[in-house]
């Protein structure tokens, strides 16, 4: 503040320049913004109120509002399921990561950044390749499957691939990173002191653990469950791959919609619902949860 | 031919020749038919030294065109680089009909380069194209060996006296299966919903074929006009066997993937694939018409609008349509070959394949496959959106 101040009354002209400057270190920001967020917004909420015009792909602005009833009415089903996968989907990740998590940040010693690239390692290999990895894994033919019949937790006569375990499976597998790092970010900054100090105070292990290291590593909770939540909601892969008719989620209607019928209006209301959909539930999340830092 | 046609395309020889009194279309129309065409065919040897012409591209299904393991090349597209000299680029870009037209379409609208010169395109998505005058007009001169396109295929409705389209493969829509599991196969729709398949089933994506097939089944000429509630009947009857869980999957060429996983035991699936998965899986599975009929369809090779390179992919499209050229194809991809000589030249090429039936059907088969019959915009909207639904999308 002080350098501040003193360049001020040097000229009126320098402090323009100054208080210019946080607007141009904003402007790649927002131009990108501008472009590629709310450009494509606005020509998805106009194209969700069009109606069919002569020709397949053609489509003229009617300001029919109806869209969006109609849509959400015919795959209420599919939008249920998505919020209901992604749900168990988030809840298994976080069951998963947070040991794998808290063992990485104060137990792993000299083996943490090993672990740190192992936890990130699957991102070096496409997303799609690693969901039909699942698919081999789960297939009749699998070690996956062959390890279960052979521990008889299934029948050989069952399947395990085109089954909502299995898309819930991929969904969890593909997003468990997303948990696993806030996660660990949060924990390793707990001061351990604070934890030697609750045993001081005579809590057991577990008291400690709620009382203090969970409560500390809340906003890793709340970040990571985001960051696997939203994607998870509207993926389509998983179910596309490793899923059957009848576990189909919100994204394959958006996306049988878009490529397979053409119909570039309900599309964009299913979009344009979705992400509203996410926006509110989010909101309410991060209400309940009160925490106002984010990692 | 349009303003596209630049002379530095052309072999030295042949621009000094063209730069004369005729104009290049003059020449190709006067001389006619074979003449310009070899006259074309010897003038690219003369011009070894002329100017590289601008790269062809080509968008195809995936193994859709002979290929060398061996040596990782396409046999019969090389041998037409070779001989013409026109560079060409082969892409297995195209896995589903719809979603690649939709990538295109709106550049195609724009008259923008979609960056292919020669799509291929299923025959009611053909006759889409056509009808939005996506696609250029042959000219017949560049293109002589048109004339060797089967004569059944020649009158389709949608480009009778094919002018703007030509088939690539025809396309036969049956049941398959596991040979192990259904050692007396399957030939009808009873057989194939059988108790012992529940969860086993897998059912083509493209609505044509799984919907044309079970609509045969009812009773329902689908080569001819039919009533929307026949149409329904037969998504009913595949809703109640996806409900039931009958149906496993609503899917593509992925289909083969899950035959051989054994994940799938009974398919509606494609001829051709079925030819191909047996010749890498020492011969497991079968493939049959079903009793009451299978549908055919064809691939279409097409230019279109956008294409900066006309006369190069006449050119191909007319090389593949040599009946060596084609045996050769057919030899590898095992679809129905739309070229007539070919079966005769197969006798060189393979002659197992002579009398394979799915690769040269006999007027008995003919008579047992029909092709969907051409569908208006609001009733391809109205289908699709029942059989998305069916599939669970929607």
């Amino acid at each position: 503040m002080a350098f501040l101040s003193a360049v001020s009354h040097k000229s009126d002209e320098s402090e323009k320049k100054r208080s210019f400057l946080p607007y141009l270190l904003l402007l790649p920001g927002l131009v990108w913004l501008f472009f590629f967020f709310l450009m494509p917004i606005l020509t998805l909420v106009s194209t969700s109120t069009k109606t069919p015009g002569l020709g397949i792909g053609e489509f003229d602005q009617t300001y029919r509002f109806a869209n969006y009833w109609d849509a959400i009415v015919n795959s209420r089903g599919q939008f249920f399921r998505s919020f209901e996968y992604a749900s168990i989907a988030t809840i298994m990740a976080l069951i998963i990561a947070y040991p794998l998590a808290y063992a990485i940040a104060f137990r792993s010693g000299r083996w943490k950044n090993v672990l740190l690239v192992l936890v990130v390692a699957p991102f070096f290999t496409s997303f799609i390749l690693r969901t039909i990895a699942w698919k081999q894994i789960l297939g009749g033919q699998g070690i996956g499957f062959k390890f279960l019949t052979w521990l008889h937790i299934i029948s050989p006569q069952s399947h395990l691939t085109a089954s909502a375990f299995a898309v819930v499976a991929g969904l969890t597998y593909n997003f468990l990173p997303f948990m696993t790092l806030p996660l660990y970010s949060s924990l390793e900054r707990i001061d351990p002191r604070t934890m030697e100090a609750s045993g001081d105070l005579y809590a057991n292990a577990f008291t400690t653990f709620r009382k203090v290291t969970l409560p500390l590593s809340m906003p890793g909770v709340v970040a990571g469950t985001l960051l696997t939540f939203i994607p998870a909601a509207g993926d389509y892969v998983n179910a596309e791959i490793l899923g059957n008719p009848q576990t189909k989620m919100i994204g394959n209607v958006i996306n049988a919609r878009y490529l397979q019928i053409v119909d570039y209006p309900t599309a964009a209301a299913l979009s344009f619902t979705l992400m509203v959909a996410i926006l509110i539930m989010v909101t309410l999340y991060i209400r309940k949860s009160g925490t106002e830092e984010l990692v | 031919m349009s303003a596209s046609s630049k002379d530095h395309d052309l072999p030295i020889g042949a621009s000094e020749l063209i730069s004369a009194p005729f104009s290049r279309r003059a020449l190709l129309a006067g001389a006619g038919g074979l003449g310009a065409a070899s006259l074309l065919g010897q003038l690219n040897v003369e011009g070894a030294h002329a100017a590289t012409p601008a790269t062809l591209r080509w968008a195809n299904w995936s193994l859709y065109l002979d290929y060398d393991n061996r040596t990782k090349k396409y046999p019969t597209l090389e041998a037409f680089i070779k001989k013409t000299k026109i560079p060409t680029k082969y892409m297995e870009v195209i896995d589903d009909n719809d979603s690649f037209t939709a990538k295109v379409q709106p550049q195609l609208k724009l008259k923008k380069d979609i960056g292919y010169d020669i799509v291929t395109m299923t025959e009611w998505m053909a006759a889409r194209w056509l009808a939005s005058g996506f696609v250029q007009k042959f000219d017949d001169a560049a293109v002589p060996n048109k004339k060797n396109v089967l004569s059944f295929l020649e009158t389709r409705p949608f480009d009778p006296g094919r002018h703007y389209s030509l088939p690539w493969a025809g396309i036969i829509a049956g049941f398959a299966w596991n040979k192990s599991k259904h050692p007396k196969g399957i030939h009808s729709i009873e057989q194939l919903f059988a108790k012992e398949n529940k969860g086993k089933v897998e059912v083509l994506s493209e609505m044509r074929d799984t919907i044309g097939l079970v609509m045969l089944w009812q009773g329902t000429d689908i080569s001819k006009p039919f009533t929307e509630a026949k149409f329904m009947n037969a998504i009913d009857y595949v809703t109640k066997m996806i409900h039931d869980g009958f149906i496993r999957q609503v899917k593509g060429q992925s289909y083969q993937e899950d035959l051989i996983s054994g994940d799938a035991t009974a398919v509606i699936g494609w001829s051709g694939d079925i030819n191909q998965l047996n010749l890498q899986n020492s011969n497991q599975f079968g493939f049959a018409i079903p009793d009451s009929g299978g549908t055919f369809s064809t691939d279409n090779l097409m230019i279109p609008s956008t294409s900066p390179n006309k006369l190069s992919a006449e050119k191909l499209i007319n090389y593949y349509y040599d009946p060596v050229v084609a045996a050769k194809v057919a030899n590898y991809i095992t679809y129905v070959c739309p070229v007539n000589g070919a079966q005769a030249a197969m006798e060189k090429i393979n002659p197992a394949q002579v009398h394979n039936p799915l690769i040269f059907p006999d007027d008995k088969m003919w008579k047992n496959l029909k092709v969907f019959r051409g569908l208006t915009p609001a009733e391809m909207i109205k289908f699709s959106t029942a059989f998305q639904k069916a599939s669970g999308n929607g």
